[in-house]
């Protein structure tokens, strides 16, 4: 605090999250998690949430969301966290719940659940971090893996032909009668953190006033499995990724269903 | 209203899938997740049907795989849940499963098991006692297992499971066969002893005026999936010592002894029955839970008696249990259908049999 009378820091405008543990990231050089994971904390805060959230951490490097997190947090079989919010939240209603799973997790392992979940309209939100690979694991293809990306299991690039294409997420879960919000953002860019916070903000709102399953999907980094230095791997995001992987709303109901 | 709540200690005909609902709504069980599988339709049916007036919650899921993890969430928030489903369904909840006992959360899962392997068949069988009581799946861990074999005790052994599953944190099955899921008859609705409940200071319920909990299963930091991994060892070491249930069946002065759980023992006890008036001294030891398994019981009752018969509606997998407890292992026979009921004629002539009796 500044002394009285002089003019300008008198009032903080720039804190820790009351909801984001006072550590140590562990994260490689680079990784969006830190700041995907402020962003969470900081909307936890913005409605009051903390003391009646329920996270849902899956595998990966998203397990960790516990240590960073500061609430109550159960952690899911690979996949399965839109199943265990479920379950969380058809016992707790009155609870703020969501879940917090990368591309391997939710892209793939995880499709039937996410996708159901999503289709009954599960009142809860989920946070979606695609890196287009699966980084715990040694940097193996994803779901959302790049066409030409090579990865420790596409040494050679991944050829649609033989490999698929990379899975839009966001697009492909709007399409659901029970998707009330979806969007995807990216953080390479301040301005791009403050749209981030904007659809997290929707995403938390939309289940606070009870109008079913929203989710927020990040563009994020991995510069580690990537071969990539940090800035090299924001530019790829604000490049390549982007452009495959548009980012905007690409659902916003405003009525729920079932009021 | 179940009719179960109006009227306590009141004698209900009904089938035993429906007292198994019936025994976990009176313990207070108000959340039921499933997904069907023949032939134990009746249980998310019933449960559809009466959970909402209840103030409960009923869901029909996309997968047994989506079932458990429903349950995981609804045990990790401290309430009463459970499942039911058959052999190939189980298979699939085996994932939840093992993450349910890594994570310590209590839970009932009913198997109204059908003939298997793979799709099988819907025959009544039990041929799932492997995947029960030796774990099932990844990381070796027990599930608690009480195997009933007549209505009554669809309807007393699971309260009994959800007490055991809360007393010591984790999943208790339910191992029971589509004869004694289909069969009706009249027992005894008894009034569930509250008293039994227990506290949850581990239930994720929202931070409020307290330190934020975890409800987990991965152990990273040094020694911790050791330390772990001792503690579950040390809880499956107590359940062994203090949770061992079994009946004794006309054991006085047997000298055959059959060995058999669920419906393969509700059917020997008519052959036993039979053989008393023939003048063959037989009689049963049932094991009521096959985890824990009645370890001491087998091993001194074999001791006393001739011959250790063990039926199973199996090709064998109990048996090795009982091998395991018995060190004259020429002194045990074995009597297996994969894929029906043992009748009561072939019991007694394999009785007869063993007492050097012709028929």
């Amino acid at each position: 605090m500044s002394a009285p009378g002089k003019v300008g820091f008198s009032k903080p405008v720039y804190t820790r999250p009351r909801s984001l543990v006072d550590v140590k990231s562990h994260f490689c050089p680079g990784c969006h998690h830190g700041t995907i994971h402020k962003i969470v904390a900081e909307c936890i805060d913005r409605y009051g949430l903390r003391e009646k959230t329920i996270g849902v951490a899956c595998v990966g490097c998203a397990v960790f969301l516990y240590d960073y997190i500061d609430v109550d947090v159960v952690e899911s079989p690979h996949g399965r966290a839109p199943a265990v919010a479920t379950g969380v939240k058809r016992a707790q209603p009155d609870k703020f719940v969501f879940t917090y799973q990368g591309d391997g997790d939710l892209a793939a392992i995880g499709t039937s659940e996410i996708i159901h979940a999503a289709n009954r309209g599960e009142n809860l939100s989920v946070i979606f971090v695609n890196n287009t690979t699966y980084g715990m694991t040694g940097g193996q293809m994803a779901p959302t893996t790049m066409l030409g990306q090579k990865t420790s299991t596409t040494p050679y690039g991944r050829d649609f032909r033989g490999d698929g294409y990379p899975i839009k997420m966001a697009e492909l879960l709007s399409g659901l009668e029970g998707t009330s919000y979806s969007a995807r953002v990216a953080v390479s860019t301040p301005a791009q953190i403050r749209k981030a916070k904007e659809a997290v903000r929707k995403a938390f709102e939309m289940q606070i006033a009870g109008m079913g399953f929203s989710i927020v999907e990040f563009l994020s980094t991995c510069p580690t499995n990537w071969g990539m230095k940090p800035l090299e791997a924001q530019k790829r995001v604000l490049g390549e990724m982007s452009e495959y992987f548009p980012l905007g709303v690409f659902k916003e109901r405003k009525q729920a269903d079932f009021a | 209203m179940s009719a179960l709540a109006a009227s306590p200690s009141k004698r209900i005909l009904t089938k035993g899938n429906e007292a198994i609902c019936l025994g976990a709504v009176a313990a207070g069980c108000r959340h039921y997740y499933g997904y069907p599988i023949t032939p134990q339709n009746d249980i998310p049916e019933y449960m559809a049907a009466h959970l909402p007036a209840l103030g409960g919650t009923f869901l029909q899921a996309e997968s047994e795989i989506a079932t458990i993890n429903f349950i995981l969430g609804t045990s990790a928030s401290g309430k009463r849940v459970m499942t039911s489903s058959s052999g190939p369904g189980i298979s699939l909840m085996q994932e939840g499963l093992s993450y349910m006992a890594g994570s310590e959360l209590p839970a009932v899962i009913v198997n109204i098991s059908r003939s298997g392997p793979g799709l099988g068949g819907i025959a009544p069988s039990q041929g799932d006692y492997f995947q029960a009581v030796k774990g099932g799946g990844h990381g070796g861990y027990r599930l608690i297992v009480l195997a009933p074999h007549s209505v009554q005790e669809m309807y007393t052994l699971t309260m009994l499971a959800f007490d055991l599953a809360d007393k010591y944190r984790t999943p208790a099955m339910i191992l029971g066969d589509a004869i004694v899921g289909q069969m009706k008859e009249p027992f005894v609705a008894s009034a569930y002893d509250t008293a039994s409940m227990v506290e949850k200071p581990w239930a994720l319920t929202g931070c409020a005026g307290r330190e934020r909990r975890n409800v987990k299963s991965l152990h990273l930091k040094d020694n911790a999936i050791e330390i772990h991994n001792w503690k579950l060892y040390g809880k499956y070491e107590r359940i062994r010592k203090e949770e061992v249930r079994a009946e004794s069946y006309m054991l006085d002065g047997a000298t055959i002894a059959i060995v058999a759980f669920g419906t393969a023992a509700r059917v020997s006890k008519t052959a036993i029955q039979w053989a008393r008036k023939e003048g063959i001294a037989a009689g049963m030891l049932r094991p009521i839970t096959l985890f824990p398994f009645p370890e001491r019981e087998v091993f001194e009752l074999a001791k006393k008696v001739d011959v250790l018969l063990v039926i199973e509606m199996n090709t064998g997998q109990m048996v090795e249990d009982v091998r395991q407890c018995t060190p004259q292992h020429d002194r045990i026979a074995f009597l297996g259908k994969p894929c029906a009921m043992p009748t009561p004629e072939e019991i007694l002539e394999r009785i007869r049999l063993l007492a050097g009796r012709k028929g």
